[in-house]
């Protein structure tokens, strides 16, 4: 295999992998925030206007974590900047 | 079918400048929101129509949500916010054009949206309490944690960028990866996903800024 190949290989496992644990952080933790928001607001119907805003600020807050993941799992697919190394 | 790309493409360039269909699209959703906004102002009365009704609804709701966080006059923010809500709205939902793309997915453009909110908090920072006030909320508790200010504030510029950037392609790189799979209806429900995702982003965006501006602010008590 020469280095190109390699690297190619190697880029896409590891797009895979950023993506797979990269989301899974984030997911469990928006399930955890959102059933929390829902046990909140089954207490207090009445807050609930404050709570939804507070939540859907606070899961975007969250969900980026599992955009970067997915940023860079573009910056290694479609941006990789180790292919200028080898590719002259 | 679209090509999935991550770059914007150039369409024509004159001379040294540039123009990319981001820009182009761009274009299109500013003359779109000028001429609603031309067609709203022509005929305003205290009887209002139902297009009016709706525009003041969509007004009033913006000034409610400035209100209710910011500690000072929401008149301050209202006009620059407002325009950057409705801008992002819009630039969102262009991509479901057939023929047009997201300019939001574009990470340009929304970068360029992140320093105008970056800029804002300074701006309305120094215009409420003055230069020497707000550069004393750096100072705070310590001076140890100066650093710790200045990184925060470049890395909650670049988070803003990146996931308004991130949300608006992953919506688009879904749809055109399932229409390479599943062809004709599979694709509508994430489209339709895609739409409440891209007001959510809008509005996250604007209330982040909001909550930046405020965190600047800090009324003396």
């Amino acid at each position: 295999m020469d280095s190109l190949t390699i690297i190619i290989s190697v880029s896409i496992i590891a797009a895979g992998l950023a993506i797979a644990i990269g989301g899974y952080g984030p997911a469990r933790s928006l399930g955890e925030a959102l059933s929390k928001a829902l046990e909140a607001i089954a207490r207090q119907p009445e807050a609930s206007a404050q709570i939804m805003r507070t939540v859907f600020v606070g899961m975007a807050l969250i969900e980026s974590i599992a955009i970067y993941a997915f940023v860079i799992a573009l910056i290694i697919l479609f941006a990789n900047p180790l292919i200028g190394y080898i590719v002259k | 079918m679209r090509k999935i790309s991550v770059f914007p493409e150039t369409v024509l360039s004159i001379g040294p400048v540039h123009i990319t269909n981001t820009v182009i699209t761009t274009w299109f959703v500013m003359a779109v929101i000028i001429t609603v906004c031309y067609f709203a102002k022509r005929d305003l009365s205290l009887r209002p129509s139902v297009f009016q009704e709706v525009l003041e609804a969509i007004f009033e709701a913006i000034e409610k949500t400035i209100k209710d966080v910011l500690p000072v006059d929401p008149w301050l923010v209202v006009p620059v916010l407002g325009t950057l809500w409705i801008l992002i709205g819009f630039s969102n939902l262009a991509g479901l054009i057939p023929g047009l793309t997201t300019p939001t997915a574009d990470l340009n453009t929304t970068f360029a949206f992140a320093v105008i909110s970056y800029s804002m908090t300074h701006v309305f920072g120094i215009a409420t309490q003055g230069i020497k006030g707000y550069l004393s909320h750096y100072k705070e508790p310590t001076w140890m944690l100066l650093p710790f200010h200045l990184i925060a504030e470049a890395t909650r510029t670049v988070a803003l960028a990146v996931r308004l950037f991130g949300n608006m392609l992953s919506g688009e790189m879904i749809a055109v990866i399932l229409l390479g799979i599943a062809g004709l209806l599979v694709p509508i429900p994430f489209s339709l996903l895609h739409i409440v995702i891209g007001l959510i982003q809008a509005y996250i965006f604007g209330v982040l800024t909001l909550v930046f501006i405020a965190g600047g602010i800090r009324t003396k008590p």
